[in-house]
């Protein structure tokens, strides 16, 4: 039996939406049917509910009537839904205390007939009243913070994120696989689109990420574990065969890419011409000056373009964004180092944006670089020469391009550990394999994971100005739970009657998020309410029915679906 | 090119002209784009934009060797090909065909092969060799090619196969006079329904109803339709050099005459970069006595075309002066090889004549990898 104090008193609000309900439901007829619902004592429509007004008319109404429980009939909750729970939380009302019918996506958008239309408004509506009725109040929560943020990977995403954490005066630590900090960058010569030495930023910014009072580097160094939540992260760093602990509020994932290896593309002969090498490989031959081949200066040097993007059959359907630049990067630099020497870039579309990029690959064709439109099919040799067979699309006409030299532009890859990070902090990859983000959008730098973000090439293959926007970026957002002290964390959360629980652990082997455990005193489950999402998968899985999920216990359900089954 | 697409479609191909960005990959690795008209990427391009000339025209069609490097090595999966046995299927369908061709669909359709020549004679190769019946049931199911069958260039090839497999033990059948041709090139000259409806539904039927665990097959081309086209239930197929480097490698097979000669390795589309076996007929090489095996440079994957598939057996070819076998066999020659390997009639066919007609013939010989391997049986084979 309810007390009088729980006693449902519920409001019901009909929402126009302009003419996208009103025009296929009577909005007005709904009202007006559930204004004789039970346990409501207040039913209206109006024009749009989540305009001011129409917050301003629930607010007022929870206290005039003293109201206990909301119910509005509108969209999706997708949207509105922490729309209609604050409003009803300033009249007083506990905002869990809220549902919402859909009756624009599964009804009005959908349906033609207006009766009919009508008709299933009204049954939605009294399905979610039949649902508030049953909804308790719940609690909002928070967690503390530790301050600090973990930054996986030193190059220059990592080093850049873990500045701009330090500077605002939060301890960065990074944790970095090889023995050394700056990642592929530090082995590039120069850059584009400036031709600048790479050393004259790099070793700057690498010296003040390890002069930083707030940052720890940690090399030779990998994640071993990581446990916990956003704010509260407990992660395990195995660096010299010893493992310890750091606690951390938020995690930065800078891990990078790997190259692509050109074996994979037989027909181009690399591993078996000496003369065939990658753009890797021509940087530091031009770091030293090196670029001898056969005993000889080169007379011709060619470039293959998209060597392992843009390539479905590899799994890589992928732009890799940099290849472009960097090919236009090593020709101007060719021939300057050669001034005799014909260099050729073969392409398929010059791809030049970003900030002076086109004025890049203008440069590179004002230098002497020839650029002729056709994807090298094949490579192979005639004499001491290589030959690139390939049709120069504008000419019509495939030609045996004869080079003493032959460099591979070759792409980004996800790394080969990406499964093992991913695996580490449940983070999700697109299909292409990098991580993935939250949203493509709004959310370039959140993960799915709360508190975890991703900056650089682990995410999606870019140049280094974007690699140290996204870095910035991730940076920023990694410290709004630092910088607030507390999160927020989910009330609808799942909760063990322990009276019915038997011990079995199937939750904790369903439970994605490492919430339930069991307790190793009474043998029955635990849900640390922290780490709980509220999914519900615990709650269908446990035999013994033992476990519930706030808001969506058996009873709320039943009562809303029993309404629409009548 | 929306009439084009939904034709290649009905006609079961993976054609997909809306992929292509026009790179020219497909174009770039053409064997025969530098010698004959045959432009792939710029096909493809016309077909985009309902510009194609009309079809009966363009004598290029027929140049296509069916070598599959377009399709192996298109980053966006075009299957450039493809279009050319859509375009080829349409100009049958108009009867619009060179004559040889006809000539060679006629011949299977009366004879069982492309020849031309009696059915009853398909089986004469076989005399004396003491081949089982495959009726009387066996293990291992021989399938001749036509040409291994009736060309007296390909026959010794085929008779050493047979002794081969016989002195390892091989439970070997073979069907004789009731073999027809596999339609390997039927399907990629465009005759889609003869190959569908004569060549598969009777040929899948007999095939299976030997029983054999396995089939061998003495042509890349059998194998390969046999093996992706067939859709065969329950048996393996194989091509005669995965047969005998599995022999060799389970000790069955026992090669102890030397054969001192230095050989390079030619490896035919179908087999190599269309199925991707490149490392089985190398082993075999590898695997007799006193051999000194050399390579071109030009293999595996980059392996030149010899231009007797895609139904080139049966039509010269608009670059009859500069044929790609012309550049092999000099290939060959230049390795200093005494005998260039091959793995495949049509190739044996193909590089045969061209170090004929280049006068290459004393310098090097052309042989089937079988015919090596007889000369290194113990017992005479």
């Amino acid at each position: 039996m309810m007390s009088e104090k729980s006693k449902p008193r519920i409001g019901v609000y009909v929402c126009h939406c302009g003419t996208n309900i009103a025009a296929t439901v009577d909005v007005e007829a709904v009202a007006e049917y559930a204004q004789n619902l039970p346990g409501v004592v207040q039913a209206r429509h109006y024009t749009y509910m989540c305009s001011d007004p129409g917050q301003t008319l629930i607010k007022e109404d929870c206290r005039a009537l003293g109201l206990n429980r909301v119910v509005v009939a509108s969209c999706s909750p997708r949207m509105h839904e922490p729309t209609f729970r604050a409003a009803a939380q300033e009249g007083g009302v506990n905002s869990y205390r809220t549902e919402m019918a859909n009756i624009r996506e599964q009804c009005s958008w959908v349906h033609h007939d207006k009766e009919a239309a009508t008709r299933k408004a009204k049954v939605l509506v009294a399905s979610a009243v039949a649902k508030v009725t049953h909804l308790e109040p719940l609690e909002e929560r928070e967690a503390g913070v530790h301050p600090g943020t973990l930054v996986i990977g030193g190059g220059v995403a990592g080093l850049s994120a873990a500045l701009d954490v330090a500077e605002a005066g939060f301890p960065a630590y990074i944790v970095e696989k090889s023995d050394r900090l700056g990642g592929h960058v530090a082995e590039l010569g120069h850059t584009f689109p400036d031709l600048e030495p790479t050393a004259d930023w790099l070793a700057p910014l690498i010296r003040r990420v390890e002069e930083h009072p707030a940052i720890t580097v940690m090399l030779d160094a990998q994640v071993e574990e990581v446990a916990g939540f956003v704010g509260n992260f407990e992660v395990t760093v195995l660096q010299g065969g010893q493992a310890q602990q750091i606690d951390v509020g938020t995690i930065v994932i800078a891990t990078g890419y790997q190259l692509f290896d050109p074996s994979r593309k037989p027909e181009f002969g690399y591993g078996r011409y000496p003369g065939v090498l990658t753009t890797w490989e021509l940087e530091q031959r031009l770091a030293t000056g090196d670029l001898v081949v056969a005993g000889r200066a080169p007379q011709d040097v060619a470039f293959i373009k998209c060597v392992g993007s843009r390539d479905i059959q590899l799994g890589n359907p992928y732009c890799s964004r940099v290849c472009c630049m960097v090919a236009a990067k090593q020709a101007q630099m060719v021939r300057q180092a050669l001034p005799e020497t014909r260099v050729t870039v073969f392409y398929i579309d010059v791809r030049a944006f970003g900030k002076r990029g086109e004025e890049f690959y203008d440069e590179a064709r004002e230098a002497g670089v020839r650029y002729r439109r056709g994807n090298v099919s094949e490579v192979y040799r005639r004499g001491e020469r290589l030959v690139l067979r390939v049709e120069d699309t504008f000419l019509r006409r495939t030609v045996e391009h004869e080079t003493d030299m032959v460099v591979l532009a070759v792409g980004m890859e996800p790394r080969d550990d990406t499964g093992v990070i991913s695996a580490l902090l449940k983070l999700p990859r697109s299909a292409d394999g990098f991580f993935l983000e939250a949203h493509p959008k709004l959310g370039p730098v959140d993960t799915t994971t709360n508190g975890v973000f991703l900056a650089g090439c682990c995410q999606a293959p870019k140049d280094i100005p974007d690699t140290v926007a996204q870095a910035k970026a991730a940076a920023s957002s990694a410290l709004i739970p630092l910088i607030r002290g507390t999160v927020p964390v989910i009330s609808e959360t799942a909760i063990v009657d322990a009276e019915l629980c038997a011990g079995c652990g199937m939750c904790v082997d369903v439970c994605p998020y490492g919430a339930p455990a069991l307790d190793p005193l009474w043998g029955v489950s635990r849900i640390n309410a922290v780490l709980c999402k509220g999914c519900g998968a615990c709650a269908v899985t446990c035999p013994s029915k033992a476990i519930c999920l706030q808001q969506f216990t058996p009873e709320q359900i039943m009562a809303q679906v029993d309404v629409l089954t009548v | 090119m929306q009439d084009i697409q939904q034709f290649a479609n009905e006609i079961g191909l993976d054609l997909d002209l809306l992929a292509c960005i026009q790179c020219g990959k497909c174009s770039g690795g053409c064997p025969v784009s530098i010698t004959t008209a045959l432009n792939i990427r710029f096909l493809v391009y016309e077909s985009l934009l309902d510009a194609l000339p009309e079809l009966v025209h363009m004598e290029e069609l027929w140049d296509c060797t069916c070598c599959f490097t377009c399709v192996e090595r298109c980053p966006k999966d075009v299957r450039p090909a493809e279009l050319i046995i859509t375009l080829r299927n349409q100009l049958v369908e108009s009867g619009k065909i060179p004559g040889t061709i006809g000539e060679a669909l006629m011949g299977i359709f009366r004879q069982g092969n492309p020849l031309g020549l009696a059915r009853e004679d398909r089986a004469l190769w076989a005399e004396g060799l003491d081949v089982k019946p495959a009726r009387e049931g066996c293990d291992t199911l021989l399938f001749t090619c036509c040409y291994s069958a009736y060309d007296v260039q390909s026959q010794p090839a085929t008779k050493a196969l047979v002794r081969i497999l016989h002195a390892a033990g091989v439970d070997l059948g073979y069907l004789g006079t009731e073999e027809t041709c596999c339609g390997n090139e039927v399907k990629r000259v465009g005759e889609k329904a003869m190959f569908d409806e004569m060549l598969v539904e009777e040929g899948k039927a007999l095939l299976e109803s030997v029983g054999a665990r396995c089939i061998v097959t003495t042509s890349p081309h059998c194998y390969n339709t046999f093996k992706n086209e067939y859709g065969l239930e329950g048996i393996e197929v194989l091509h005669y050099t995965q047969v005998l480097a599995r022999l060799l490698e389970e000790g069955q097979l026992k090669l102890s005459v030397p054969v001192e000669k230095t050989v390079t390795y030619h490896d035919p589309c179908f087999l190599g970069k269309q199925n991707k076996v490149f490392d089985e007929p190398r082993a075999v090489l590898r695997a007799i006595p006193g051999l000194n095996f050399v390579e071109m440079d030009r293999i595996r994957e980059r392996s030149l075309c010899c231009e007797g598939g895609g139904g080139r057996m049966w039509f010269e070819g608009t670059n009859t002066e500069d044929r790609l076998a012309f550049q092999r066999v000099q290939e060959a020659v230049d390795t200093g090889a005494e005998v260039l390997a091959v793995a495949c009639p049509f190739c044996l066919a193909m590089l045969a004549d061209a170090a004929k007609v280049k006068g290459l013939e004393e310098q090097l010989k052309v042989m089937d990898i079988s015919e090596l391997v007889v000369q290194a049986l113990g017992d005479g084979g």
